[in-house]
């Protein structure tokens, strides 16, 4: 408990009637991915965007090495060291992918009230760019205009300004969708490698990839986590089975 | 070069070439014909940065423009009466130095927009439209009720502003300076378009929420950028004013607001030189078209139309295609 990374304790959230979080607790250690898996409209995205900052929770706390979350702002949480993908990809759609990944360069790299050098003589942003990219595996598409690029290659870009930030914990939104099965082999293998660098809160619905890359898993059903626990202990859970992993078979 | 480029270059020789023709011709008033096309288009400049990078569709940039005016105006009129603006706590004096103005006016409309950025940046769409619009219309109704500076009638300037070593009153003269100063801007325009703040601010119009969760806040990014871009469009006020030698509350209406987002969507929202070939354009249109009818605005509206429908990218798209980031 001393070294968790991310804290959640009592988390709530509600939209009108709905509880999407419902009284949560959870924590991400340092080295492992955590997966979070659980229905359709659980609340796994709500409880990601109370996170990032882009939703306020009702009550509870999240703490982030350490540091309560509430007070800062989506973007100061990122400075901090919060990187995430989006289930919807999320990029610049009228830049390339150099320049995405520079916008997230830029963003750790001192400040962005620079008005007069232009960013493509920048050889500091450039350099880190590329550099990112090609550990995504994306260096050859690095001069596409985003809005180009295919939906598997604009996860890639969205890892590769995550990773960009340098973050200290990764929040991956359904990383694995629409992938298809060799992309998804890739991105496990990908992940499985970044834990060493990064802990990582994985939402996936792809249970082969969870199955073999967390640590640990929580479930959450209707807002509630109704379990957390290693992979052996999650699959012989039989609230888990009922609930959940039931609908599978 | 490619086309946009030689598009650009084109337009600002033509620009250029243009009251030189006009004077061998003997047709001085075309001259000041094409002076207004360089204001206005640098009025354009300024909006673009907000509203073309950064996605502010403001619509309360009259404020910026007719003040930028009405500190000229100001100004010379104590500088004429040899009448201090204020004697307490200390003497401030009235000045007929363009030199002198064009500063005044940048800082003024600067701490404006200041201000009302910080408001209307809290909102977005609609809202930041009726936003701007609604603090332009309470500075213009203002201007027509403060009888100090004309009220309604406007303010005269008797003798346009000086300009060190140049007689501004020879209206070549005068052309070369509104000139020069938009070839500045336009100049800091690109710079600020390629820099990294420029980065972020074209980044916080196509993805806000991305830009944020990449660690820059956007509301900063979008403040400075307002800022910036009213100054701009403050001094294009402040020449404009020295053009006609007088100014009026109607450079502070939503006319004005409409007129010069029209120079900009016109020429291409967004691209370096958009606003100069919509102003020129707006002029052309104005000047022909308003010769032949009075109803030239309801064939402007048409294009405007067809632009907003067809041509996304306005003249400069038309021409040179798709904008390209590198
Ligand atoms: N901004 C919102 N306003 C109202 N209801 C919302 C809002 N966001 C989410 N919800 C509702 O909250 C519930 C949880 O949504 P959420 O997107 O977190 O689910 P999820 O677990 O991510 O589902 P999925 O697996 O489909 O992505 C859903 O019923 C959803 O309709
Ligand atoms: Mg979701």
């Amino acid at each position: 408990m001393a070294d968790a990374v991310l804290q959640i304790d009592g988390l709530n959230k509600q939209f009108g009637a709905l509880k999407a979080t419902d009284n949560v607790s959870l924590d991400v250690r340092d080295g492992e991915i955590h997966a979070l898996i659980g229905p359709n409209g659980a609340g796994k995205s709500t409880l990601i965007q109370q996170i990032s900052g882009l939703l306020r929770p009702d009550s509870g706390t999240i703490r982030f090495l350490g540091r309560d979350l509430a007070p800062l702002s989506v973007a100061e949480r990122a400075q901090r060291g919060l990187g995430r993908t989006f289930q919807v990809s999320s990029i610049a759609p009228e830049f390339s992918a150099l320049r995405n990944v520079m916008l997230a360069v830029q963003a750790v790299d001192g400040s962005s009230f620079r008005f007069f050098r232009p960013v493509m003589k920048d050889r500091r942003l450039i350099d880190a760019a590329r550099a990112v990219l090609e550990d995504v595996g994306l260096s050859d598409r690095a001069d596409i205009i985003a809005a180009e690029l295919s939906h598997g290659e604009r996860r890639q870009l969205e890892m590769a300004m995550a990773l960009a930030l340098r973050p200290k914990l990764m929040l991956l939104d359904e990383p694995m969708a629409g992938m298809g099965p060799e992309g998804s082999k890739q991105l496990t293998a990908f992940l499985d490698a970044l834990r060493r660098q990064v802990p990582i809160l994985l939402i996936e619905h792809d249970m082969e990839a969870v199955f073999s890359l967390a640590d640990r898993i929580s479930v959450l059903v209707y807002g509630k986590v109704i379990a957390t626990g290693t992979v052996e202990e999650i699959r012989n859970n039989a609230q888990v089975r009922e609930a959940y992993l039931g609908e599978e078979d | 070069m490619n086309r946009e480029t030689l598009f650009n270059v084109v337009l600002l020789l033509a620009l250029l070439v243009a009251p030189f023709v006009a004077l061998q011709m003997d047709e001085p008033f075309y001259v000041s014909l094409v002076t207004r096309v360089a204001i206005l288009a640098l009025a354009g400049v300024g909006l673009n940065i907000a509203l073309g990078f950064g996605g502010m569709v403001s619509f309360g940039h009259a404020a910026f423009f007719g003040v930028g005016g009405y500190v000229a105006g100001i100004l010379s009129q104590h500088a004429f009466n040899y009448e201090p603006l204020v004697t307490w706590p200390f003497t401030i004096e009235g000045t007929n130095q363009m030199l002198v103005i064009w500063p005044v006016a940048l800082i003024v409309c600067a701490l404006l927009a200041l201000a009302i950025g910080s408001i209307a940046l809290r909102t977005s769409g609609v809202y930041f439209i009726m936003i701007t619009l609604a603090f332009a219309q309470m500075i213009y109704y203002f201007a027509i009720s403060w009888p100090a500076y004309g009220g309604e009638d406007g303010l005269s300037i008797y003798v346009r502003n000086g300009f060190p070593g140049v007689n501004t009153m020879n209206p070549m003269s005068f052309f070369l300076i509104c000139y020069g100063v938009l070839i500045v801007c336009l100049v800091l325009s690109m710079l600020i378009r390629d820099s990294r703040f420029g980065a972020a601010l074209q980044a916080a119009r196509q993805n806000e929420v991305r830009l944020a969760s990449t660690g820059i806040a956007p509301f900063r990014i979008r403040l400075v950028a307002f800022v910036i871009s009213a100054a701009i469009t403050g001094i294009a006020g402040a020449l404009y004013a020295d053009l006609n030698r007088f100014v009026s509350p109607s450079s502070l209406s939503w006319h004005m607001s409409g007129e010069i987002m029209v120079f900009v969507i016109l020429g291409g929202v967004g691209r370096l030189f958009g606003p100069v070939a919509g102003a020129a354009l707006f002029i052309v249109f104005e000047f022909y078209l308003g010769g032949v009818t009075e109803h030239w605005q309801l064939f402007l509206g048409l294009v405007l139309l067809c632009v907003v429908l067809f041509a996304r990218g306005g003249l400069i798209g038309l021409v040179a295609g798709r904008a390209r980031h590198g």
